[in-house]
C-alpha cells in the first residue's frame, strides 16, 4: 500500500508548538496548493454559473452532451471491469507463485505510466488500424477497432493497467499464503478460499484500486484523442467534448460539463478516502 | 496406520531440503520432528499435508497412498506457527469454516464448535476476533479449528515457536494432556530439544535433509546414535577423545582405573548444580556435580583431579568397553 497521505498525516505535529518555521511551511504547502488546484477549480466553478444556473442546465441537456457522458460511462466502466479482473489476476500471479519472465511482467505492469497517452494512441493504430494486420484482419471480420468504441476501451484500459495491481499485490504479499494454505487443508477449494479468505482480506485494497481507476479511465485524454477520432456524436467523451466546445468558443458548455466532472472527481475522491482510514485502521487493528 | 514417509526428495533450486527420506509414524501416537532449523523438518510436515509437492517419494496417511493426493482431500488438520487465524472472521467462525465447507447442518456446526471452543477453553471468546486474543489464544483456536473436521492426523509446525516462553510451556503441557484425550495421529516440528522430549512419544530427528535418529526421547538422549543427536539433544563434552554428558563424568579426588588427570580451572554454583571446568591435558572439558559432591569432595581453583565417565554412552562410534 502507498505511504498514507490521508488527512491523518496533518496532526503529525501536535506535540509542542508549532514553530515559526513550521508555520512557514504550512502557509507555502496550502499556497502552492491554492495557486496549482483550488484557485483553477473554484474559477472553473464561478465562470460556470457566472451566468446564472438556467444557461448552464440547458448546455447540460444538450444532445452531444449527453451522448459524450455516455461514452464517457461504457468506456470508464468497461475499462474498470477488465482491469479489476485483470489486476486480480496479475497481483496473484505475482504474489503466489514464482514462474519464469516474472519480474520482466512486474516491470511491464508499470509501462504504461510511463509512456505518454499520446504515444499509447498511437502505437494502437499502427497494430489495430485499418491499414495495419492484424486492424485489417479484425476489419475483414467486421469489427472495427479503431475510430470506435473498442479501441477507446482498449487505450482507456492500458492507460489505467497498474493501478489496480499496484493496490492489490503488496496487501496479497503481506498477508502471505498461511491462511490460504490452512483453509485448503480445512478443506476449501481454490476458488471457495479465494472468495471466502483472500478476497475479505483485500477488499479495502481492491475497492481503492477500483476507485482510481474509475477517476484515471474518466479523465483521460491523450490515447482516447487519438484512437476516437473525436467523432462528434460518436466516439466523443467528455474530455473531448470540453476541449472542442472551448477551442470552438461555446465556453459555457466547456466550463459546464468541466464543472460535472469536477464534482465526479470531488466525489471519487471522497469515497478514496472514506476508504483509505478504514484499511489503514484494520491493518493496525490486526 | 498412521503416517508413512517412503524415499521423499524435496530440493528448492540447488537446496537440498529432504534427501531420500523415509519415516514411520505410528497410530495414535505424538511425535516430534526435532532439528536445527533449515533441517528439512518443516519441508516433511509440508510434504505429509501436500502443501509441498516431493521431487521424488510416496507419502502413506493410514495406510492409503495420499502421494497424488490435494491438501484438500488428505484428511490432515494443519497448524501454523503464526497462527494463521483467518483475520476477518470471529473465533466461532474461524473453528466452524471446515464444517461450513462440509455443509454440515447449522445447529449440527453450532454443537461442534462449542465442544471445540471448551475442550480448548475458548468458549468465553466465541465472538471475537482472532485480534483481540493474545498468541496463546490464537494458537488454541487454531487447533480447535484444525480439530474440527476430525482429521486422521494433525500436522504442527512449530506451534509454540511464536510465543513467549512461559506460554510455550503452558501450552506443551496442554498439548500432551489434549492428545491423551483425543488420540489423534500427531506430528509436531520444533527446534527445541527440551519441548521435544518433554512433549513426544517418540522424536525424529532431522538434520540436513536427512534422518538421523528415531526413537523415544530416554533412547535417543541415553543412546545416540552418533554425534550430531548426541549434540543436540543434551550438554556434551569430551575427555579422552569421547563425548560424554557432563553430569556423566565422576571426579575423583585420587587416581582411579581409567580416569584422566585433569586441573580444575572454574568453578561455577549454578543453584543445586555445579558447573567444574576442567583442563585436561590442555584441552577444556567441564563437568556437572551436585552442590553436595562438590563441598564433600573440597573442589577449589587451580586443584589436580581424576575424571572419568560413570557410564558407556552407547556410541557405537565411540563405545567404552
Amino acid at each position: 500500500m502507498p505511504e498514507p497521505t490521508s488527512p491523518r498525516g496533518g496532526r503529525a505535529g501536535r506535540g509542542g508548538g508549532p514553530g515559526r518555521a513550521r508555520l512557514l511551511l504550512r502557509a507555502v504547502a496550502l499556497g502552492y496548493l491554492a495557486a496549482l488546484l483550488v484557485l483553477p477549480v473554484g474559477l472553473v466553478l464561478w465562470r460556470t454559473f457566472a451566468g446564472g444556473l438556467g444557461p448552464v442546465l440547458s448546455s447540460l441537456a444538450d444532445h452531444s452532451v449527453l451522448h459524450a457522458f455516455q461514452i464517457t460511462a461504457i468506456v470508464a466502466v468497461a475499462a474498470v471491469v477488465l482491469n479489476t479482473f485483470f489486476g486480480l489476476g496479475v497481483a496473484l500471479l505475482l504474489a503466489r507463485h514464482r514462474f519464469a519472465g516474472k519480474r520482466a511482467l512486474n516491470a511491464l505492469i508499470d509501462l504504461p505510466v510511463a509512456v505518454s497517452p499520446v504515444v499509447v494512441g498511437l502505437a494502437l493504430i499502427l497494430v489495430y488500424g485499418r491499414f495495419a494486420p492484424v486492424g485489417s484482419w479484425l476489419e475483414g471480420l467486421g469489427f472495427q477497432v479503431i475510430f470506435s468504441l473498442p479501441g477507446m476501451i482498449i487505450a482507456t484500459v492500458f492507460v489505467s493497467l497498474p493501478l489496480v495491481v499496484r493496490e492489490v499485490q503488496p496487501v496479497l504479499v503481506e498477508i502471505g499464503i498461511d491462511q490460504e494454505q490452512a483453509a485448503w487443508t480445512l478443506g476449501a477449494g481454490r476458488f471457495t478460499t479465494f472468495r471466502r479468505i483472500t478476497l475479505p482480506a483485500i477488499r479495502w485494497a481492491l475497492a481503492y484500486g477500483v476507485v482510481l481507476t474509475l477517476a484515471r479511465a474518466m479523465g483521460e485524454f491523450g490515447a482516447v484523442a487519438v484512437v476516437s477520432g473525436r467523432l462528434v456524436d460518436k466516439t466523443q467523451t467528455v474530455t473531448l467534448l470540453v476541449e472542442e466546445r472551448f477551442q470552438n468558443f461555446d465556453q459555457v458548455t466547456a466550463y459546464a460539463t468541466s464543472c460535472v466532472m469536477a464534482v465526479i472527481a470531488i466525489l471519487t475522491m471522497i469515497a478514496i478516502n472514506v476508504l483509505r482510514p478504514t484499511s489503514l485502521a484494520e491493518k493496525e487493528s490486526a | 496406520m498412521g503416517i508413512r514417509a517412503h524415499n521423499v526428495c524435496k530440493s528448492f533450486g540447488s537446496f537440498v531440503a529432504l534427501d531420500n527420506v523415509s519415516v514411520d509414524i505410528p497410530s495414535g501416537s505424538l511425535t516430534a520432528l526435532l532439528g536445527p532449523s533449515g533441517g528439512g523438518k518443516s519441508t516433511l510436515l509440508r510434504v505429509i499435508a501436500g502443501l509441498e509437492v516431493p521431487d521424488h517419494g510416496r507419502i502413506e496417511i493410514a495406510g492409503e497412498d495420499a502421494t497424488a493426493l490435494s491438501p484438500q482431500s488428505r484428511g490432515v488438520g494443519f497448524v501454523f506457527q503464526h497462527y494463521a487465524a483467518f483475520k476477518h472472521l470471529s473465533v466461532f467462525r474461524n473453528v466452524a469454516f471446515g464444517l461450513e465447507i462440509r455443509k454440515r447442518p447449522k445447529d449440527e456446526i453450532a454443537k461442534r464448535v462449542r465442544e471445540l471452543l471448551e475442550l480448548v477453553h475458548l468458549d468465553q471468546f466465541a465472538d471475537r476476533l482472532p485480534s483481540q486474543l493474545s498468541g496463546g489464544q490464537r494458537q488454541r483456536m487454531a487447533l480447535a479449528r484444525a480439530l474440527a473436521v476430525e482429521p486422521r492426523v494433525m500436522l504442527l509446525d512449530e506451534p509454540f515457536g511464536a510465543l513467549d516462553a512461559k506460554v510455550r510451556k503452558e501450552l506443551r503441557e496442554w498439548l500432551r494432556r489434549l492428545h491423551d484425550e483425543v488420540h489423534v495421529t500427531t506430528v509436531f516440528v520444533t527446534h527445541d530439544q527440551e519441548e521435544a522430549m518433554e512433549v513426544a512419544d517418540e522424536i525424529v530427528v532431522i538434520n540436513n535433509g536427512l534422518v538421523e535418529q528415531v526413537g523415544r526421547p530416554d533412547q535417543l538422549y541415553d543412546r545416540p546414535a552418533n554425534d550430531f543427536v548426541m549434540g543436540f539433544l543434551g550438554p556434551v563434552t569430551r575427555i579422552g577423545g569421547q563425548m560424554v554428558r557432563p553430569h556423566d563424568i565422576e571426579v575423583l579426588r585420587t587416581p582411579e582405573d581409567g580416569s584422566l588427570r585433569a586441573t580444575v580451572t572454574r568453578i561455577v554454583r549454578l543453584g543445586f548444580e555445579v558447573r567444574v571446568d576442567l583442563s585436561i591435558d590442555g584441552e577444556d572439558a567441564w563437568a556437572q556435580v551436585t552442590r553436595a559432591q562438590a563441598s564433600s569432595d573440597n573442589l577449589a581453583e587451580g586443584e589436580t583431579v581424576w575424571v572419568r565417565p560413570i557410564r558407556p554412552t552407547g556410541h557405537p562410534l565411540h563405545a567404552v568397553g
